[in-house]
């Protein structure tokens, strides 16, 4: 409404009231440029410690032949030699792994979150079994279903589907008291409330289950191998390891860090399809 | 007036005829043997808006929600339409203070959603031009296909005014609807209702805890007390319809206003 009166104004008395907004420094510098700033003094301290025989080769290799190593590994995956072989198995494992959890913690999640038997009589046990080590199960999985993958897959599994259980069940506890009683004002049945209302005012929890899941199955992947042998990446991680190649380790991690890195990114793209209505989703748009 | 009888969802029912009516209904919560409500006796006739008011555990959400078929009295009769209320009904509609509308639905989805509980889908898909007019009813044409996150306080209540008018309801049981607006978009949201329910000839019920609200908008106040929570006073309020702003400066209301505060003073803050 005071866009025709400024327009009139003197150019000096619009010269008054002009504000500089002074933008702090860190906002004006891309967030790109400052992570790679981190990076650089990271590999330069990193190079500080190891060249200066601080730390012995063996334990820590310089930058250098890590990078070295990197480039060797990433041909060998290009070409489709034993490491790609060894990575494709253990991305089976996860995926799989994955795949059982979701299917075995949602169902359990349903259960506990929607039954009042799952909730009392069910939830103490997978609470109980939630605080074990499950990484100590591994060598049972590997008497049970021996050295191939299946005993990795189960291990993976078992340490993912956890997350998904209590965070299905947290989810349908979501839904305010409001909704329930409109959707029984309704006349909604149990099966639409749980429809139409929980599982998807719960969907945000669902989903923060399935990203903590999905750091676990890896976990729970490469453990498998160390601990049950095998043909994947985590075997080719030990063999390393026990031949003091260290350079190979690392690389070797860099690229599994990938996959996880892939498998999380997968999850969040899938959250950000179908859970864009979330007031968090919304906000968090702009990082 | 014919347009009026097309909305009726019981065409023999005249204008002052009974719609909901209530006998003795009583409820006493069983596990701490709590008397939350005794002998309510009211008639809401057809086309009539009635409030009730009355300090926090004077027992109005326990008769709403008795009302509303959400839970059962333990004594008494609850007649709607001629038909014991026995459970929650399609010809009884229900609004609260949050809109409730669901932000994975637009806001014409969010309307239907009653049609399609009910109904199912395809039922939901046929009403949507229902919605549409019902959309225009309370101002909000065009906006259809907007998410509920984009509206504001008071545009999202006049779509859940939408959605409980879409199952053309015989009643409309309001709960405190917009007592989270901001005073000024309430005075003018009141007067929407108002407006809506005098051009569908509907029977309202409100609860609220403004005496002013309860007075500009019904023909009859009903005063709760609480322990027991009971009808303690029946106040007709004679002022003209329509009702307008205007009219909350008038001596007139300032008189009423006044006679229902002295009733609830007495024993609300004991």
């Amino acid at each position: 409404m005071n866009a025709p009166q400024s327009a009139t104004e003197t150019p000096d008395a619009a010269q008054d009231t002009v504000w500089v907004e002074t933008v702090p420094l860190i906002d004006r510098i891309p967030r790109s440029v400052q992570m790679a700033f981190v990076f650089v003094v990271f590999v330069a301290l990193w190079d500080v410690v190891t060249r200066s025989g601080l730390v012995s080769a063996i334990i820590l290799p310089t930058p250098w032949e890590t990078a070295r190593d990197l480039v060797f590994v990433g041909r060998n995956l290009i070409t489709g030699d034993y490491m790609l072989r060894a990575l494709w198995t253990t991305i089976k494992e996860v995926i799989y792994g994955f795949a059982l959890a979701i299917a075995i913690g949602f169902t359990l999640g349903v259960i506990v979150g929607e039954t009042a038997f799952g909730e009392r009589a069910i939830m103490p046990y997978l609470v109980a079994i939630d605080t074990m080590p499950k990484v100590a199960f591994a060598p049972l999985f590997v008497a049970w279903l021996g050295f191939d993958i299946h005993s990795k897959v189960a291990l993976a599994a078992f340490i993912a589907t956890f997350p998904i259980v209590v965070g299905t069940a947290a989810g349908l506890h979501a839904a305010d008291a409001n909704a329930r009683m409109l959707f029984k004002t309704m006349g909604a049945s149990r099966w639409q409330t749980l429809i139409k209302l929980k599982l998807l005012t719960g969907l945000p929890q669902i989903f923060t289950g399935l990203k903590i899941a999905a750091v676990g199955v890896m976990a729970g992947a490469i453990t498998g191998e160390f601990l049950g042998g095998g043909k994947g990446f985590g075997e080719l991680i030990r063999v390393a390891a026990s031949n003091l190649n260290t350079p190979r380790v690392f690389s070797l991690i860099l690229y599994l860090s990938i996959v996880g890195l892939a498998l999380y990114a997968f999850v969040t793209w899938v959250q950000r399809t179908f859970v864009f209505w979330h007031k968090d989703q919304v906000l968090r748009g702009a990082d | 007036m014919s347009t009026a009888a097309a909305a009726n969802p019981m065409p023999g029912v005249t204008a002052g005829a009974p719609v909901y009516e209530l006998e003795g209904v009583g409820k006493t919560y069983a596990r701490n043997n709590l008397v939350a409500l005794e002998a309510v006796n009211l008639t809401l006739t057809k086309g009539s808006f009635s409030a009730v008011i009355g300090s926090s555990g004077c027992g109005k959400s326990t008769l709403l929600k008795i009302m509303a078929g959400l839970i059962p009295p333990s004594t008494g009769r609850v007649t709607l339409q001629g038909r014991p209320v026995t459970g929650p009904r399609r010809d009884i509609g229900m609004m609260f203070q949050q809109a409730t509308l669901f932000p994975w639905r637009t806001t014409i989805d969010n309307i239907v959603l009653p049609i399609e509980i009910r109904d199912g889908k395809s039922a939901a898909r046929a009403a949507r031009d229902r919605a549409r007019e019902l959309l225009e009813l309370v101002g909000l044409k065009g906006f259809e296909n907007v998410y509920p996150n984009e509206l504001s306080g008071g545009m999202a209540q006049r779509a859940a005014i939408c959605r409980m008018l879409i199952t053309e309801p015989a009643v409309l049981l309001l709960d405190e609807p917009f007592s989270a607006l901001d005073e000024l978009s309430r005075d003018f949201m009141n007067m929407e209702l108002q407006r809506i329910c005098r051009s569908r000839e509907a029977t309202a019920f409100l609860v609220t805890h403004s005496i002013p609200e309860a007075v500009i908008l019904s023909d009859v106040v009903y005063v709760m007390k609480p322990r027991p929570g009971r009808i303690a006073e029946v106040i007709e309020i004679d002022l003209p319809r329509p009702r307008t702003l205007d009219m909350m400066t008038t001596p007139k209301f300032g008189q009423l206003v006044d006679k229902i505060r002295s009733r609830l003073d007495k024993e609300a803050f004991l």
